[in-house]
């Protein structure tokens, strides 16, 4: 049970104020989740670097010389930056999703959020402003995120089980609702070889994301797949390197509302949330459909927007 | 001669046996379900056995603990509910409420009787899904407005006469399922109210119209403090499944009173297999729901009211000793009023039942008036008389419940604690976290005994 | 004429200012300023006076209106003139889902689309969508009219009551004993009244009537559902 934002940057002039934007759209959703709150930035990739984000409870000691011992592993230049709790690691490209695999035994402590070329998660446990405030996101540039306030209905609110959960390479994935077949496919996935950390029902649709395109599915296909195999109340928002995608279950009982414009695409859990955005009042407002995936990217055109699948 | 023979010397034959699993009751419902193709409905609360208060024993004081005089020594048992955001909490004499029953599903006399006895005892009693009836307001000195899916009746100018607003998610008996009413019973009043046509069978919504889950309610929590002011106890209930869970969500939501209900908790009416098949006994919610309480700092700040199942002193005194604030009585109620009494005996049999076991409440012939809308019948119960013996019933709780608490040596019923009570079963031990009688153990306890 | 800004002044305080105001009040005419998306603006009114909203609302804006006009320029969230009594209620743009949920009485006009749940368990109010309306509008509608000048969307009318639902558009699917009925006269002589309430120019004999078939108001072995 929770509050949503997304932000979907079609202008590239509202790049440097992504963070901005997006800490002001998090905050106003307080009310909807005061336990936990996260975001998912998705900044421009580079062709010879890729991240894993990290956490740590003792950041002071498990960063120091994390890059040091990654370096080894990864076979190229490494760098750490660091905000609060959670430090970026760059490597070079295409090694992150092995390094996420091998940090565990390296860095037991470290706890890996995010990996990919693009994408970086932040997320702790406390009100959105001082979550948003510990890390500046008020100071990030990107072309994309997605971000997330968390009121707990039955897992522990702990810093894992804050949204956004991390899906796959450059894959995030947040959620408002409550699934009800989630400790089945949790099984199902864990015997499919799936890693899942916690009891927390997102991140087993997160998971199931995963899974379906690790066995060939495109995001758009995992989500329509989705709405027949995941049980109970959803809205989810999804992010990957270059798109943006929200789905919401047949029945669409939790509120959404999206707005497009020439600059961007949002989606906000209320309307409240969009309405510091540029040009809000001339957006195309609408609320998305149940049972309907709708899919954004970058691509070539200038506005790819519709309906995927 | 020769019959007689063969009968001595025939071999002993296997005497006829129940089966267990398919006993005579089940086969009778098997038979009934195929000859009618509908579920059977009823009213009331869960009938199997389940671990109860009754597996529960207090201690009481001896040497190490000194008691309390019967009946000379103070023993409190004054309850404030609505005391976290609410302008005006309501303040009970005693920690036993009516629990929410319709206009409707009982009849404007019964109503008025839980009014009468409810207010001469110094409690409070609460609507049902049917919207609130100047009888019933005019003879509650506290009476609790329920906020239910269908919204029947609901209007504002209702909901600033009431002391408390009840926004109910579900209860004991059927946990997810809406209310029933069957047509016997949608009279041309009952109709009015509801907005509905006469003679049809209502079939209310699991989930309300206007908000889904625990972020949505604090909003609609919200609406309903601007409509009145603050003023208002907001109370929410639920019915007794996660109870941890809910009650913490409706902490978050900002509730100033938790609601709890059992399984054992009644119904005028739903499906047999919801009241017998779904949620928790009574016994095994208060433990889970108080330590949400606890974890969230709320205990006592947000009170607790539990229902389902309470019928004597000792089950408040009980519930109390469990953590919560007060206790909620509907079947119980009835019970005092009038119903299932032995004196209609011969008009159960004509009903197919016997007195204790009557339960279509749903088909309105209640020959003790109570629960129907026939004029004939309902004249039956006299109001004032009627209250007369619900407040007696209450004085005694509250007498017997003094009795315990002071035997413990409590001046107040809310000082009553887990470490006064004792449990008979290893289930009523797990489910109440109590050790087992003579023990200071209890499945799932870990750590030193102490 | 009075001017509320919410954000300066806060919640509370208009509401209780709104509330406050009686049959008899010279401050009929209010505007709110900086609604941006609030929750609960004026609601529980019961005064004969107009509110204007300048910008959208969020969840149960005008709940429990009796006799009020509130005019949202903008658009409403979620549950917007829920259990409204009576007045009017006007939505320039769109409006959430649950938009009249429960109405008992009254006018709710929205010039935009009205989302999901339009008009659920409606119990005597007036609706009129210049636009669509989502899926499962009028479910269990027990009295009123829904008048959606544009389409409708699934399951309109499932469990439906005694409503009337009047539809000019396409609708996705009716939900369950929800039928189209004739349109006799005197549903055109309301229809026409209605639309004029609701500021519309269609034209009556262009809609189609939805009601109940009443197949579910009794338990029958067949729907036993």
């Amino acid at each position: 049970m929770c509050g949503i934002v997304g932000l979907f940057l079609k202008d590239k002039s509202l790049e440097s104020q992504l963070g901005v934007l997006l800490t002001d759209m998090l905050i106003t959703m307080t009310d909807r989740g005061p336990d936990s709150a996260g975001i998912a930035i998705y900044g421009e990739p580079s062709p010879t670097v890729s991240k894993v984000t990290v956490q740590s409870e003792n950041p002071d000691r498990d960063f120091a010389d994390l890059a040091e011992k990654v370096q080894p592993m990864v076979g190229g230049p490494v760098s750490l930056s660091r905000r609060d709790t959670h430090a970026v690691l760059s490597v070079p490209h295409g090694t992150a999703e092995a390094l996420r695999r091998q940090l565990r035994e390296v860095a037991p402590d470290v706890r890996v959020m995010s990996f990919g070329d693009s994408l970086e998660i932040y997320k702790e446990v406390g009100l959105p402003r001082d979550v948003a405030a510990r890390f500046d996101i008020a100071s990030m540039t990107g072309t994309h995120g997605i971000g997330h306030t968390r009121m707990a209905t039955e897992s522990a609110v702990t810093t894992l089980g804050a949204h956004p959960f991390n899906t796959g390479s450059d894959q995030c994935l947040v959620h408002n609702g409550s699934l009800s077949n989630h400790n089945s496919l949790r099984r199902k996935l864990r015997r499919e070889g799936i890693h899942i950390e916690t009891l927390n029902d997102t991140e087993v649709a997160a998971a199931y994301l995963t899974w379906k395109m690790q066995t060939g599915a495109t995001l758009g296909e995992a989500l329509e797949k989705s709405l027949e195999d995941l049980d109970g109340f959803f809205n989810f928002v999804v992010g990957t390197r270059d798109g943006f995608g929200v789905v919401r279950d047949p029945i669409a009982c939790k509120p959404a509302v999206m707005a497009e414009t020439d600059q961007y695409v949002a989606f906000g859990s209320e309307y409240r949330a969009l309405v510091n955005l540029p040009g809000i009042e001339q957006a195309r407002v609408w609320e998305p459909e149940p049972a309907t995936v709708y899919f954004w990217t970058h691509g070539d055109t200038a506005t790819p927007t519709g309906k995927a699948a | 001669m020769t019959v007689k023979d063969n009968k001595e010397n025939a071999p002993p034959r296997t005497v006829p046996i129940q089966s267990a699993t398919f006993s005579n009751p089940i086969n009778a419902e098997i038979r009934r379900a195929a000859a009618t193709g509908i579920y059977d409905i009823r009213g009331g609360g869960a009938k199997r056995r389940v671990p109860h208060f009754d597996d529960l024993l207090f201690l009481g004081a001896s040497i190490s603990r000194y008691p309390l005089e019967g009946y000379r020594e103070r023993c409190d048992t004054r309850v404030t509910l609505g005391t976290r955001f609410a302008k005006k909490p309501i303040e009970l004499d005693i920690p036993i409420t009516i629990a929410g029953m319709s206009f409707g599903a009982l009849s404007g006399p019964a109503k008025e009787a839980l009014g009468r006895g409810a207010s001469e005892a110094g409690t409070s009693t609460t609507t049902g899904d049917g919207g609130m009836t100047p009888e019933e307001r005019g003879h509650s000195t506290k009476l609790v407005y329920q906020y239910l899916p269908s919204r029947y009746g609901m209007n504002p100018d209702d909901l600033r006469k009431a002391d408390a607003i009840e926004v109910v998610v579900g209860q004991g008996a059927k946990p997810g399922g809406g209310g029933m009413l069957l047509g016997q019973k949608i009279s041309d009043r009952v109709a009015e109210m509801r907005n509905l046509p006469k003679g049809i069978d209502q079939r209310s919504a699991c989930r309300h119209p206007d908000w889904t889950g625990p972020d949505d309610l604090e909003i609609k929590i919200l609406e309903l403090r601007e409509i009145t002011a603050w003023e208002k106890p907001i109370y929410v209930k639920v019915g007794g499944t996660r109870p941890y869970y809910d009650t913490a969500l409706a902490v978050k939501a900002g509730a100033d009173v938790v609601v709890l209900d059992g399984m054992q908790g009644g119904t005028a009416a739903t499906q047999d297999v919801f009241i017998e098949h779904v949620g928790l006994p009574t016994l095994a919610c208060i433990r889970p729901a108080v330590q949400a309480l606890q974890d969230l700092g709320v205990h006592r700040e947000v009170q607790l009211i539990v229902s389902g199942g309470i019928r004597t002193g000792a089950d408040v005194a009980k519930a109390m000793a469990l953590g919560a604030d007060a206790v909620a009585i509907g079947t119980a109620a009835l019970i005092a009023l009038g119903d299932n009494d032995p004196k209609w005996e011969a008009e159960y049999q004509k009903l197919g039942t016997t007195t204790g076991a009557y339960d279509d409440w749903h088909e309105g012939l209640d020959p003790a008036g109570i629960t129907t809308q026939d004029p004939v019948l309902q004249a039956r119960l006299d109001p004032v008389d009627a209250g007369r013996r619900l407040r007696n019933y209450l004085n005694v709780m509250t007498l017997e419940a003094q009795t315990i608490a002071r035997a413990c040596g409590h001046n107040n019923l809310h000082n009553l604690e887990p470490e006064d009570l004792c449990a008979l079963t290893m289930e009523a031990a797990a489910m109440a976290r109590v050790p087992l009688a003579g023990t200071e153990w209890w499945p799932g306890k870990t750590g030193a005994g102490f | 004429m009075q001017t509320y800004d919410l954000a300066a002044d806060g919640l509370r305080g208009l509401n209780a200012t709104l509330q406050a105001q009686s049959d008899e009040t010279n401050q009929t005419e209010w505007t709110i300023v900086n609604p941006r998306g609030s929750h609960a603006i004026a609601v529980g009114l019961d005064a004969p006076i107009e509110v204007k909203v300048m910008g959208s609302t969020g969840y149960y804006c005008a709940g429990m209106n009796k006799q009020a006009t509130v005019h949202v320029h903008g658009s409403a969230g979620p549950g917007v003139a829920e259990n409204m009594m009576s007045g009017t209620v006007v939505i320039d743009g769109d409006a959430s889902q649950y938009a009249g949920a429960t109405g008992h009485g009254g006018t709710l006009v929205i010039k935009g689309n009205a989302s999901s749940r339009c008009g659920i368990s409606m119990k005597g109010i007036d609706i009129v969508v210049h636009g669509n309306v989502g899926h499962m509008s009028a479910f269990m509608a027990q009295s009123g009219n829904l008048v959606v000048c544009g389409d409708a969307g699934d399951a309109l009318g499932d469990s439906i009551y005694e409503a009337r639902l009047f539809v000019r558009g396409s609708v996705k699917s009716l939900g369950a004993d929800c039928i189209e009925k004739e349109m006799r006269p005197e549903h055109i002589e309301l229809l026409r009244d209605l639309l004029a309430r609701g500021g519309c120019d269609a034209k009556p004999e262009e809609f189609k009537r939805y009601g109940s078939a009443r197949q579910l108001y009794n338990f029958k072995v067949d729907n036993a559902y």
